[in-house]
């Protein structure tokens, strides 16, 4: 049985903080599993490393790298913005307001993606010309041929947004409804409009809430872009799927463009995490890093 | 003295089938302390938040400072207003809550300045030595950049009641401010508003601190089920009531 020791040592005592030995094997564990796997790829005979190695670096596959970042930061600079307005839509006082968000959300989010994807690749077949202007009248400000006006990076560009906004817009719905109604009444009792309110106070804090789900639409998105080679642009899946019809190496590409989608979702993590504290000052946080200890710390 | 501050006539409100507010009239003058006290449920918060429109009324009318709160009368019909022009009623109505509700992602300056700035149009340097001084008058001089969740609920509070009039109110309404303080937070909070009440604000003050309304309040208002049941002195309603209602409730807090 453990005593307690009651001699008052002054300043000469030295805190132990609490051990994690549940951490150390958990962490062996993984170490082991992760090892092997990268051994099992590595050992692999239908795997030639030397392919895997030297289309690491294409000049087409970098190019088609470039096009899934541009794709993915566009569409989600897109999307945010789209979907805050729906939700600020869906939480309106105004019906018709909430009609049209929540008929725009069920439409986007009850069709598959690949479908809407192919669709506004397409639309040149549907509607061959596009025209806008006043029907029924000769005023015209813009018309010409659908697959002209809307190539596909940008038939691309409109069909993973338009998808994205959907989505997100239920997650920036919930982070605004996480925000307590009496942070609302104040800024009311203020003064502040609607408007002020939604953008200074609300939204601020609805942040904290919308980060987390918001950083795994990014990266979904990410991958998703992959979906854009069947209206052939030039992603980086597209890219290696390119290289990979002609050469027949398609599982080294595979593992190419695996690597580099890889490499990315992982970067993402780090402005995410800036993102995270940014919004998170000012709330006392759950599972974040400890506090700063009151006094010394040391080993015995 | 003497110019009606707030002039409230006949005040209905309604959840639904539920008369919460049935018929209120009660004035206020400038400078004056009016002491709200009255049972759980009773209508004080809702008739507070009819005060400043952040609640509409289903009848009578709301005057402060002369003008009529939220609607706009031509001949026999009263037009709601445009949320832009409640707005602009609302800045000369200070109000302080229960639960602080201080914004937790800035920081105490940050929440005195920002309705003067955004609202106010104040430039951010005046801004901030206004919101100084306002810290100052609170005894909150070296709290500027804690946040909220970094100060006692006392210090929030007085926090709370430097942001509302850093939007220089002409009234200031108080919505049971300490209540949901630890006991000895309470008497700082209380001190800050004393001293409003000293320097002249006119004030409506909803609270179970029969001291403070002994000491503080010009009058005392009881209410009861969404109607005032007695109304005067803090004397006459605190120390001799009249009605059955408001001896009991007295006996209960006191
Ligand atoms: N938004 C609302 N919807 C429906 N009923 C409400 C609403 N707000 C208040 N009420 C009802 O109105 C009545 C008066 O509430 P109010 O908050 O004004 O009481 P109060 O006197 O401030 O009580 P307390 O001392 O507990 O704060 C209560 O019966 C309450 O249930
Ligand atoms: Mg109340």
């Amino acid at each position: 049985m453990a005593t307690t020791d009651h001699t008052d040592y002054g300043d000469d005592v030295v805190a132990v903080p609490l051990r994690h030995p549940s951490r150390w094997i958990f962490g062996g564990i993984a170490t082991v599993l992760l090892l092997s796997f990268i051994w099992a790829v590595y050992s692999a005979k239908s795997i030639q490393h030397e392919i895997v190695a030297k289309f690491l670096f294409d000049p087409r596959i970098l190019q088609g790298m470039l096009v899934t970042i541009f794709v993915t930061v566009l569409c989600m600079f897109i999307a945010t913005i789209l979907a805050t307005l729906l939700a600020i839509m869906k939480l309106s006082e105004n019906p018709l307001q909430r009609w049209l968000a929540t008929g725009f959300i069920e439409f986007f989010r009850g069709t598959p993606l690949l479908l809407q994807i192919v669709f506004w690749g397409y639309l040149g077949i549907i509607f061959p010309q596009l025209v806008l202007g006043v029907p029924y009248t000769d005023i015209v400000w813009l018309s010409g041929d659908t697959s002209d006006l809307i190539p596909a990076l940008l038939a691309g560009v409109i069909a993973l947004s338009l998808n994205e906004a959907a989505y997100s817009a239920e997650i920036v719905r919930a982070g605004i409804l996480a925000v307590d109604s009496g942070q609302v009444e104040a800024a009311k009792s203020l003064g502040m409009s609607g408007g002020q309110t939604m953008r200074r106070i609300v939204l601020p804090q609805a942040m904290r809430v919308i980060i987390p789900p918001m950083g795994n639409e990014f990266i979904g998105m990410l991958k998703n872009t992959s979906l854009l080679q069947v209206i052939a642009v030039a992603e980086l899946y597209t890219a290696a799927s390119t290289i990979s019809s002609a050469n027949l190496a398609q599982i080294e590409l595979l593992v190419v463009s695996g690597f580099w989608y890889l490499a990315m979702t992982t970067v993402l993590g780090f402005p995410q995490r800036a993102l995270e504290r940014k919004f998170g000052r000012g709330f006392a946080t759950v599972g974040g890093r400890a506090a700063p200890r009151a006094f010394k710390v040391g080993r015995r | 003295m003497g110019h009606l501050m707030v002039d409230a006539r006949s005040v209905r409100k309604s959840y639904g089938s539920n008369e919460v507010l049935q018929g209120i009239s009660l004035t206020v003058e400038s400078g004056e302390v009016l002491c709200i006290i009255g049972p759980s449920g009773s209508g004080k918060s809702t008739f507070l938040r009819c005060l400043n429109h952040l609640e509409s009324i289903n009848g009578g009318r709301i005057y402060v400072n002369d003008e009529l709160m939220g609607y706009r009368q031509s001949g026999k019909v009263l037009h709601e207003m445009k949320p832009k022009d409640i707005a602009k009623q609302r800045q000369a109505i200070g109000m302080v809550f229960q639960r602080f509700n201080l914004f937790p992602h800035m920081t105490a300056l940050q929440n005195v300045i920002e309705a003067p700035i955004g609202v106010g149009g104040v430039n951010p340097e005046e801004a901030k030595q206004l919101g100084l001084e306002l810290l100052a008058q609170v005894g909150l001089a070296d709290k500027g950049d804690h946040y909220p969740s970094q100060l006692s609920g006392g210090q929030q509070q007085r926090v709370a009641i430097a942001r509302a009039l850093a939007m220089k109110p002409k009234l200031m309404l108080f919505d049971e401010p300490t209540s949901a303080l630890d006991p000895e937070l309470v008497g700082d909070v209380l001190d800050v508003m004393k001293g409003l009440a000293k320097a002249g604000m006119t004030m409506i003050v909803v609270t179970h601190e029969m001291g403070f309304a002994r000491e503080v309040a010009d009058k005392v208002v009881f209410i009861d089920k969404g109607q005032i049941v007695e109304m005067g002195s803090p004397k006459q309603v605190l120390d001799k009531p009249q009605e059955a209602r408001t001896k009991a409730f007295l006996n209960k807090v006191l």
